[in-house]
């Protein structure tokens, strides 16, 4: 086991946190949080309370630091929390904060489905049951040429792929989010490009790989309903639109799935999405991105790096392809 | 009614009045109401306004011929201003906020980014309207006036383009705009078959 990242803290850095709570607390915390946020790993734990199965709170309570993880800045809760695509709940960045307050994450049922020995409805305990969680901070590098960095609490997809034995036959994972137009405002828009319910898709030696996670919590804590609880996909090296949300059901195809964006729209999104300052998008500049918050008259341009900084962990899985017509 | 311009006048600066609120507040470090992302907001507030007073001016015209309300006429210039101000803030903030001056990217933005390419040419069109609305000007260039500002026509097209080539997934905003954007075309058509058939059967 390793330490929790509680028990490491320094004393300096302890104040700092209190400062932060205090801040909080007096209304200001908010213009002082990105100073103040280095110490970002479960900053959140004391101060917020999402809601989400008790069962599932204490597992999160019980994550583990894990590797790898950037060193750098984490983005503050109340801008991850806050600035959200998740066209269901709404196409505004603050539409889903809004409009998802109210999403029912528990009980919550997953279908694994496809060419794998064990297939079936599982609840989302026996999903997560066997698996330790983990804290990971991930760069997150939006197809709108803006990045967050997030501290992630989940576990490997490989390692709960494993456990439902995928034949030889299945060579990719498809992923569907849940469809309740009830709860989600956006599927039951008439003027909607993509065709509800979302669905994403990975090589499978993509999904096997070991920053493939999937999550539960961020910041220590639950996911917030707009960001995807309770389970979603993190895919670090590919835009975000490939980090899946609010997953129902997970499936072993022996063919290419066919995700939304790239049907909603095929000269804009490809199916591998893997970011590339190389290959820009029709509608904006892949080259450099923009890390928030950013501030009016400092907007943190940053460049934008080939797998989004991930290439010596998955440059290997594209050896031999033409990233610039498979994009 | 001598109130009715000053009001209207007011009301126009009210947008500006909030982003300029939203702007001092945030670099006091008091609020956070734009979001992780505070240029692009205010980039995408000043452009939805520019639509809006672009769709106001354009109203104009069929509400004073339908309710004979020629007091009305009295607005058109103000507000057709407005949407050239909104636009200007709108232009200028993209570049200050986003781009941040490198004129490089903002050149490349306008030759390879269609739905900026369409926003830019508006925003050209807009130019001679506004330098050419003065009523000095409007004496000077008599017919060629009227001529000239049918631009709008133009204008309207493009912001809708604009519009709807930035829209990512869900096109309902989009489609709001182009109805009222669409019905307000019409009523010039009708309008413009009718006086024709008035002036051939005069004939």
């Amino acid at each position: 086991m390793g330490i929790k990242p509680s028990e490491i803290t320094d004393e300096k850095t302890y104040l700092k946190r209190r400062e932060f709570i205090l801040g909080a607390g007096l209304g200001i915390g908010l213009a002082a949080a990105p100073f103040m946020a280095a110490d970002a790993r479960s900053i959140l734990r004391h101060t917020k309370n999402i809601g989400g199965a008790p069962w599932l709170g204490q597992a999160i309570d019980g994550a583990t630091m894990g590797e790898p993880s950037t060193i750098e800045t984490p983005t503050p809760y109340e801008y991850v929390s806050t600035y959200n695509n998740f066209y269901e709940f709404g196409t505004g960045k603050g539409d889903p904060a809004s409009n998802a307050k109210k999403f029912h994450t528990d009980p919550w049922t997953v279908e694994i489905a496809g060419e794998a020995d064990i297939t079936g409805e599982f609840t989302l305990e026996d999903i997560l049951t066997p698996h330790p969680l983990e804290e990971r901070i991930y760069r997150l590098r939006c197809v709108e040429a803006w990045s967050m960095v997030i501290p992630w609490i989940g576990f490997r997809l490989g390692d709960l792929i494993k456990r439902f034995k995928p034949s030889s036959d299945a060579k990719y994972v498809r992923f569907e989010t849940l469809y309740d137009p009830k709860q989600m405002p956006g599927q039951r828009s008439s003027f909607a490009s993509i065709d509800y319910p979302y669905v994403e898709g990975l090589r499978m030696d993509e999904a096997m790989n070991e920053l493939t996670l999937l999550a539960v919590g961020l910041y220590g804590k639950h996911l917030p309903p707009q960001n995807g609880a309770p389970l979603r996909l993190v895919v670090p090296w590919k835009y975000g639109f490939k980090s899946i949300k609010s997953i129902v059901k997970i499936e072993f195809t022996r063919f290419r799935p066919r995700t939304s964006w790239e049907m909603t729209n095929p000269r804009e999104y490809g199916f591998y999405a893997n970011v590339n300052p190389e290959v820009d998008h029709p509608r904006w500049s892949q080259a450099t991105e923009r890390r928030l918050p950013s501030a009016l008259f400092r907007s943190n341009r940053l460049e934008t790096k080939m797998f989004n900084g991930y290439a010596e962990q998955v440059a290997q899985l594209y050896s031999g392809m033409n990233l610039k017509r498979d994009f | 009614m001598q109130t009715l311009k000053p009001a209207v006048f007011v009301l126009c600066l009210l947008p500006l009045a909030y982003c300029i609120y939203q702007v001092v507040a945030l670099t006091l470090g008091y609020t956070h109401q734009l979001g992780a992302d505070p240029g692009k907001a205010i980039v995408k507030f000043n452009g939805e306004w520019t639509l809006r007073f672009l769709l106001l001016t354009l109203c104009v015209t069929p509400l004073r011929q339908m309710f004979a309300w020629n007091r009305l006429a009295q607005l058109r210039r103000m507000l057709g201003l407005f949407c050239f101000s909104y636009a200007s803030i709108h232009l200028m903030s993209y570049m200050t906020f986003l781009l941040e001056f490198r004129f490089n990217d903002i050149a490349a933005d306008i030759v390879k980014r269609p739905f900026i390419t369409v926003g830019f040419i508006a925003f050209m069109a807009l130019l001679p309207l506004a330098i050419t609305s003065n009523s000095w000007m409007v004496r000077r260039l008599q017919r060629r006036w009227k001529t000239l500002h049918k631009l709008v026509y133009v204008i309207l097209i493009l912001a809708l383009i604009h519009l709807l080539w930035l829209t990512r997934s869900d096109y309902t905003e989009a489609a709001v705009y182009a109805a009222v954007g669409l019905l307000l075309l019409g009523h010039r058509i009708k309008h413009w078959i009718q006086t024709r058939e008035v002036k051939q059967s005069q004939n």
